[in-house]
């Protein structure tokens, strides 16, 4: 997902027996759906792990801004122009939000803005895939934030207070970003063969990285049980998969779109489509900076910061000059 | 009733400024120097790209011959748009984008005020919409380029290269022509004197204020309102055409 | 490294007549840009008609362990609550 990658700190989930009595009355707030607020007691291992995750998830939204905004300035009418300018906006907005919510546990933004640039920190895979199309603007709404809305629906349940108001307010917002994407591309399917090329073209790129956006598979997801056991994740990787690869095969038939897959097939028995392996060599590459754009989106971010860097110290230097002045008038005044 | 063509072209005009300097302020979207920069230069983008739609809308409808507000913004070439030299002008760094805008703010608003009491209830009725917006870009404009003014020697010597950089176009905005003419006599439109006068105050106040020097006039760049643009201008419309260009009749 | 701007809570009273209510935080480098700020990131949606901003270092907020002293009196007074009146049915909502 955003945060595929989330380590979570500790050993593994303690028995009851094993936690001493804060541990236990934490965990009974969790059990209970008692959130859990920045000044409460939490174990040192739930903070670093939830640091993780939120910033990861704050970091996806900003590097998020980028293959799509490659193509504001391309928008084929005004309208999509404003809609694609106006979901990219709000996923400055949300990794504004994610970060915030960060903050809460004692960490600055601008430290965990040093982790990304540094290649510290980690980012979805996904946003390291170019944009090579207009149909690819639909592709990322409808596959990639449907993607991301089947994580982010539940974790508006989650224990960390500010983390579930943040997602309450991303989910709210989020709810044209999916619907935007699929109109989009139905455009483009039913339109001319350039374009229903376009539309199949787009279809074959990003079908498996979305498949990748919900991490690695079950078996192989180490850290799932503690962050489950916190309720700071709600679901399993490849259930949510599932999920979404029954949602989507649908969608695609009706667009008449084929989907990249020779071993999808409906399974009776399940009442689930069985899909093809996804290639996790590849998935572990992109995560660890070797994917097709990681340094493009890296650089981009690295030079926004760094180019705005006299920006935001002149409007310090501002703030602090007027503050003085109006030091120095009340005391000249009293 | 003002003359058809003349009032087309001065709706374009309105339309290619909106048009032209929303597609600049969009370029920033996901480079802005911090994240709450980014969402405001966004919304103001997507300010003017609203705007654009209410003015080459009406234009294409003053004009009668079909054409849309898209097959206006997209299918006309770079000596067809009407707009400014200014605001064509590339995003340099953030102390150019906000003096550009700034300059052009400070024309756009009481040009709009004026606009609002048009004898044309069409074009009273965008600028009742548009002047609401435009009062916001020019206070937050103005603001920035303030404190850049007065933060640290960087900020001052940018700000002041980017007044030096830009001034020269900024003449135009106020030389009129028979199209202004026209519009002035059928009351459509305010006399851009008037106007000058506005932004004249605006700009010794603020510099008054600011720490920084207000250029001598020297030379003008024109060309904008007639069709004659600089260099950019052709690398813009190519981004922003594209689509529409290489796939004519698609529906998007 | 270059000194980060303060972090600002944000309050919004979302129509007329309601109180306003803290919808999130953003950084900016004082008050007034804080107001900006609230306003570009907070409103997009038509979302306020008025704000307040403060910094977060200026907000004293009580201890969890004090949550019984303080919120605990007010427990016990149900009929603060609406559910604690039966309304007959035929009188419909209220």
């Amino acid at each position: 997902m955003y945060a595929q990658m989330v380590k979570a700190d500790g050993k593994g989930v303690k028995s009851r027996e094993e936690m001493d009595a804060e541990e236990r009355a934490f965990q009974d707030k969790i059990d209970r759906d008692v959130k859990i607020e920045p000044k409460d007691w939490m174990p040192e291992a739930y903070r670093k792990t939830l640091i993780r995750q939120i910033s990861q998830h704050a970091h996806s939204e900003i590097v998020g801004q980028l293959p799509e905004g490659n193509w504001i300035t391309r928008a084929p009418t005004l309208e999509r122009k404003a809609i694609l300018l106006a979901k990219v906006q709000d996923e400055a907005g949300h990794g504004l939000y994610l970060y915030c919510a960060a903050e809460t546990l004692g960490v600055s933004r601008d430290d965990l803005l040093d982790q990304l640039h540094s290649g510290k920190a980690k980012y979805s895979s996904i946003f390291n895939y170019p944009t090579l199309n207009w149909a690819d603007i639909g592709a990322i709404g409808w596959l990639v934030d449907g993607a991301a809305i089947m994580n982010q629906v539940p974790l508006q349940r989650t224990s960390y207070g500010p983390y579930s108001r943040a997602m309450i307010r991303i989910c709210k917002e989020e709810s044209f970003h999916q619907r935007q994407g699929y109109d989009l591309i139905t455009k483009m399917a039913q339109g001319t063969k350039e374009q229903k090329a376009m539309a199949q073209d787009a279809m074959n790129r990003f079908w498996r990285p979305s498949l990748m956006m919900f991490g690695p598979s079950d078996k192989d997801s180490v850290h799932s049980a503690q962050s489950m056991a916190w309720k700071i994740k709600i679901n399993t990787n490849d259930e949510l998969r599932q999920k979404f690869v029954d949602q989507t095969v649908p969608q695609a038939e009706y667009l008449g779109l084929e989907i990249p897959d020779p071993d999808l097939e409906w399974n009776e028995e399940r009442q689930s489509y069985d899909y093809g392996e996804i290639n996790w060599d590849e998935f572990y590459q992109v995560i660890s900076g070797n994917g097709p754009c990681n340094k493009e989106r890296l650089g981009a971010r690295v030079k926004a910061w760094e180019d705005g860097e006299w920006f935001r110290d002149a409007l310090t230097a501002h703030a602090d000059k007027k503050a003085a002045k109006k030091k120095k008038q009340q005391q000249d005044a009293a | 009733m003002a003359d058809k063509d003349a009032l087309f072209k001065f709706l374009c005009r309105m339309g290619d400024n909106c048009l032209i300097i929303g597609h600049r302020n969009s370029e920033w979207c996901g480079h802005a120097p911090i994240l709450e920069e980014d969402i405001a230069l966004a919304n103001i983008a997507l300010d003017f790209i609203g705007q654009t739609q209410l003015w080459l809308g009406l234009a294409g409808e003053v004009e009668g011959e079909g054409r849309t507000a898209d097959n206006l913004a997209y299918l006309r070439d770079a000596f067809d748009f009407k707009n400014f030299l200014l605001v064509e002008q590339p995003n340099g760094d953030f102390a150019q984008t906000l003096t550009r805008q700034m300059l052009f703010d400070a024309w756009h608003l009481p040009m709009l005020q004026a606009l609002k009491e048009s004898s044309d209830e069409r074009i009273a009725a965008i600028a009742e919409k548009a002047v609401k917006e435009a009062k916001y870009h020019l206070e937050r404009s103005r603001n920035l380029c303030l404190h850049m003014g007065d933060g640290t020697e960087e900020s001052k010597r940018r700000m002041q290269d980017a007044i030096d950089l830009l001034w020269p176009y900024t003449g135009e905005m106020f030389k009129s022509d028979n199209v202004d003419e026209a519009m002035v006599a059928a009351g459509v439109a305010p006399d851009l004197a008037d106007i000058k006068a506005t932004w004249d105050n605006f700009m010794d106040e603020f510099f008054a204020e600011a720490e920084l020097v207000k250029p001598e006039n020297a030379w003008f760049q024109q060309g904008g309102k007639t069709g004659t643009h600089t260099e950019h201008m052709g690398f813009l419309l190519a981004d922003m055409q594209f689509l529409q260009r290489a796939y004519p009749g698609a529906t998007w | 490294m270059s000194k980060e701007w303060p972090l600002w809570e944000i309050f919004i009273r979302g129509q007329h007549g309601m109180s306003h209510r803290h919808v999130g935080s953003l950084h900016a480098p004082d008050a007034e840009m804080a107001i900006h700020n609230a306003r570009d990131v907070y409103t997009r949606r038509n979302e306020g008609v008025s704000i307040w901003v403060v910094e977060a270092k200026n907000i004293s907020a009580s201890a969890p362990s004090e949550k019984g002293p303080l919120f605990d009196p007010s427990n016990d007074k149900v009929y603060r609550h609406p559910t604690f009146f039966d309304i007959p049915e035929e009188v419909g909502a209220m």
